[in-house]
Formats: structure tokens, sequence, C-alpha cells
């Protein structure tokens, strides 16, 4: 078993990370990779921070059925006008 | 030049207009219902699109002034309002009047609104990105669905998600850092 990724493999888990999505023994291995990589650190920094960010701007979208409301509307409308 | 295509309006610039009425009037129907009152505006004027703006630039436009609009009809009825306030809600301990004062160091508000503005930023960057990549992006990120949902969806492989992803992170971190944290 190898302990050492490559920095492709790295930026993937580091990825997945982002969403509670990555293995343990994965997480472990990006944990050696970042102590030896400064570039990978940097992504991962400002990978993490993207993730705190939108969650803390709380953005809230609409339903899909809302949406198909808006759009029906939207149709009606173009409609009425012609 | 820009022009304008009213059939993809509620797909591209529903949510961000939602955002931006929302911390505004603070009411889910209410908001929905401005929201189409621009669309049906920016359907009359369209003629008057000059292509100089963006579309959604063009779109908030007239929506502030539905947003404006619909407070001043709010103001017109006041005189026939009455003001209740109830001493005793289930939260507060007393019944003494101060509890209910505003409170200075309560900066939620104020960060509240702040908030709202990043998420304006984050969809303006999310508006740049290649179509599929935002809808990808938008879908895993802001809306939580999981892979399999998503990958189902756009009929794509993981490790194809796992691509747009990247792709789309590595332009939000670099939009966001030129636009928001600057």
């Amino acid at each position: 078993m190898k302990f050492f990724m490559k920095c492709d493999d790295a930026v993937h888990v580091c990825d997945k990370t982002q969403y509670k999505e990555a293995g343990l023994l994965d997480k472990l291995k990006l944990k050696i990779h970042l102590l030896m990589c400064k570039m990978c650190r940097g992504y991962a920094k400002r990978n993490s921070n993207l993730t705190d960010t939108i969650k803390s701007a709380n953005i809230k979208t609409l339903l899909p059925e809302e949406k198909q409301r808006l759009k029906t509307r939207l149709q009606q409308d173009e409609k009425n006008l012609h | 030049m820009e022009v304008l295509n009213p059939d993809q309006w509620v797909d591209k610039y529903a949510d961000y207009l939602y955002n931006y009425t929302i911390v505004r009037v603070n009411d889910h129907i209410v908001a929905q219902d401005l929201i189409s009152e621009t669309f049906l505006a920016g359907l009359k004027s369209k003629n008057n699109f000059k292509g100089e703006a963006s579309e959604r630039t063009w779109l908030i436009s007239i929506l502030k002034r539905k947003i404006i609009d619909y407070y001043r009809k709010i103001n017109s009825n006041k005189g026939k309002a009455e003001v209740h306030i109830s001493y005793r809600d289930e939260d507060s301990e007393g019944d003494w009047l101060e509890e209910n004062a505003a409170d200075p160091f309560d900066r939620t508000a104020e960060d509240r609104m702040e908030n709202k503005e990043l998420g304006l930023a984050i969809l303006e960057c999310l508006d740049k990105l290649p179509e599929k990549q935002a809808a990808i992006f938008k879908m895993k990120t802001v809306e939580n669905f999981d892979t399999e949902a998503i990958c189902k969806e756009y009929d794509i492989t993981p490790s194809n998600l796992w691509v747009i992803i990247h792709r789309a992170r590595k332009s939000m971190v670099e939009c966001l850092e030129k636009n928001w944290f600057n």
C-alpha cells in the first residue's frame, strides 16, 4: 500500500473532503501529502475557504415547482402580450 | 451586444432575483410575485433594452422599482392600519417594553444583509461559469444534492462529476477572490 499520493490525487481527495465524501484512508494520505507539498496546501486552504464562504452566505434557491410556476406565468404573460 | 432571452429568464436569474428580493421584502410569496411582475415588465419594455447592460443588471433595475412600488403601496395603506404590540411573546420573561426594543449590540440583521450581498456575489460568479458546470456545481454545493442524484440527472459518471466540480471550484475561488475578498 502506498502512503504517498500524487498531487492530482491529493487535489481530487481534497475536493471530495469538501462534501464529506472522502474515505478515511484517503484523508490520511492527503494529510501526509499536505505536510510535504506546499502547492497542495495552498489549494486545500483556498478550497475549504470556498466551502465556508458558500455556507456562510446561506443562499436560498427556489424549489423546482416554484420555478415551474414562474415559467408558466411568464409564458402566459408572453401569450397575453401578443 | 446582448440580446434578451425571456425563455431562459427563470433558469438563469430566478435564484439571483430571489436572493436580492428576499432580504428586502422578507416574504417568500411576495418575493416570488415581485419576480413575476419583473419578468412581465421586462417583456413589456423589451424594446427599451439597449444591450448596454447585461440582461441580469437590466432585470435588477426593473426589480428595484417593483420593490419600491411595493413599499409605496403598503405605506399608502398605513393610515388604515393599526399597530399592535404584544407585550408578552413566548420568549420574553416580563412585560417590560424595553425587552422589545432593538438591541444595538445585536448585529445579526446587519450581518444577514452582508451575507445576502455575499450570496449575490457567489451567484454572479456562478453565472460566469459554463452553463452545465454552473448547474452541477450549484446542485452539489448550494442545494446539497448527492453525487448519485446529479450523475443520474445529467447522465454522467462520478469521475466526470468530480472533474466538473474541480474546474468549477477553481474558477469560483478566483472569481470570489477578485470580486468579494478585495
